[in-house]
């Protein structure tokens, strides 16, 4: 009980903080927004549905990068040393992975909203799509978190953070390229679940060992 | 002689093991296989390589996880040499596989999902030594490569175990081609395959104490 209403706390600040600046929630939506732009400038229309699927999620990588590493990079010393007094080092991780799944959860669909009526496509599947998009968001943000906890914590973030991400993203990458396509496809539901479940087992593991590793990583 | 024996009975072992899966995997018999014929030799040298490899890793995990907990900088050092030596057993698996390849697929990579999985693998560890250089103070480097590694040892278990049975794949084993279990199934392969596993597993520790060993004497002599 006592975790989950610093958990809750930590949340509404963090939501609080985002609310007062829009920084986050604005930058990676104009980043999207023009990417996207520049995409429909280069291609026109998209006839290789596959180059469709993977232009999206070369396009949702880099946002939840940007999103996300802003969690720990951005954060002053003096802060962070303030909410690790009051707060356990448990709860502040699992308040920045729930925040950034939360944001990463609204900036997907408004990127799905924003690609699908630019290029006028949408997939046979829609809603299976839709799972693999929120799947995607789910993961990015749990991966994503941790990384930049350790990348922030090494010193020299940003090239530091793509670095140690891109390795453990890749496979995430390729499960949900993989479900995406079964979506575009509209093959059969039952096709997908395996992909479903990888994906699920691989979020489980990623916020367990953050659970287990953060406590040992924020003690400078 | 008795102490020696004691003290060093598996390194013998190892060696022995290794020399007898060299000169039997080159010399004994194999079964004739379509496409595969003489090369299907390569087994006993390009499997032991991730035998050793996820070995490696594995007792570099425990010594990370064992870091973490006592702080004790031996272990640092144990963890980020046997990374070093898993590193160059990977490197040699995939160039054994590569030039496998080349005899039965035709080109030394033709972007198999295996291939490109093990790839991203290795990556994973270079990430690993590149933040080990990125930081330069002695402790913080220790703790913080000690948690990428406990944290990415399990996406390297997926990458190279899970995924690429997940897809076709020329790769023996996936995809309907032909793989461990049906030539497997000759106890001629079988007897000295299973000692490769176990004298490469060996001889990588073996590098891997000796290195572990050369790089506390330098510590000590730099303090």
């Amino acid at each position: 009980m006592h975790l989950f209403n610093q958990v809750k706390y930590l949340i509404q600040k963090e939501i609080l903080l985002e609310w007062r600046s829009k920084y986050a929630i604005n930058g990676v939506l104009l980043y999207v927004v023009s990417t996207v732009f520049v995409c429909f400038l280069s291609f026109i229309t998209i006839d290789n549905k596959i180059t469709w699927n993977a232009l999206f999620w070369i396009i949702m990588l880099f946002a939840s990068i940007n999103g996300v590493s802003k969690s720990f990079l951005q954060e002053s010393k003096g802060r962070q040393l303030y909410s690790y007094v009051l707060a356990s080092p448990g709860a502040i991780i699992l308040a920045k992975t729930i925040y950034n799944v939360l944001l990463m959860l609204v900036l997907t669909t408004i990127a799905l909203a924003v690609y699908t009526l630019v290029f006028s496509y949408i997939p046979a599947d829609f809603l299976m799509f839709y799972v693999a998009v929120l799947l995607g968001s789910l993961s990015f943000s749990t991966i994503f978190t941790m990384i930049s906890a350790i990348a922030s914590k090494a010193g020299n973030g940003g090239m530091l953070m793509a670095i140690l991400s891109f390795p453990v993203i890749i496979p995430v990458l390729i499960v949900l390229i993989r479900l995406a396509k079964n979506a575009i496809d509209g093959l059969d539901r039952s096709v997908s679940l395996d992909e479903i479940g990888i994906l699920l087992l691989i979020n489980v593991m990623t916020v367990c060992a953050s659970l287990l590793l953060f406590p040992y990583l924020w003690r400078d | 002689m008795t102490g020696f024996m004691y003290k060093s009975w598996w390194k013998i072992l190892g060696s022995v093991l290794v020399i007898y899966t060299t000169i039997a995997g080159l010399l004994l018999g194999v079964p004739r296989l379509a496409i595969l014929n003489e090369t299907i030799r390569n087994l006993y040298f390009h499997v032991p390589m991730w035998f050793g490899m996820i070995t490696l890793f594995s007792i570099s995990v425990f010594y990370s996880i064992k870091y973490l907990s006592s702080g004790n900088e031996k272990d640092d050092l144990r963890a980020i040499e046997s990374v070093n030596v898993g590193v160059i057993f990977s490197l040699l698996g995939l160039v054994t596989g590569s030039i496998w390849a080349k005899f039965t697929w035709g080109q030394f990579w033709s972007f198999d999902v295996k291939q490109n999985f093990t790839a991203v693998a290795i990556l994973l560890y270079f990430a690993y030594l590149v933040l080990r250089n990125a930081i330069d103070e002695q402790q913080k480097r220790a703790k913080i490569s000690a948690i990428y590694n406990i944290f990415a040892f399990p996406m390297m278990v997926v990458l190279i175990m899970v995924l690429p049975r997940l897809s076709d794949s020329l790769h023996p084993g996936n995809g309907g081609n032909p793989g461990f279990n049906t030539y497997d199934l000759d106890s001629r392969m079988r007897a000295v395959l299973y000692p490769a596993f176990i004298g490469w597993s060996i001889i990588g520790y073996w590098i891997y104490t000796i290195r572990f060993r050369i790089r506390s004497l330098e510590n000590k002599q730099n303090s």
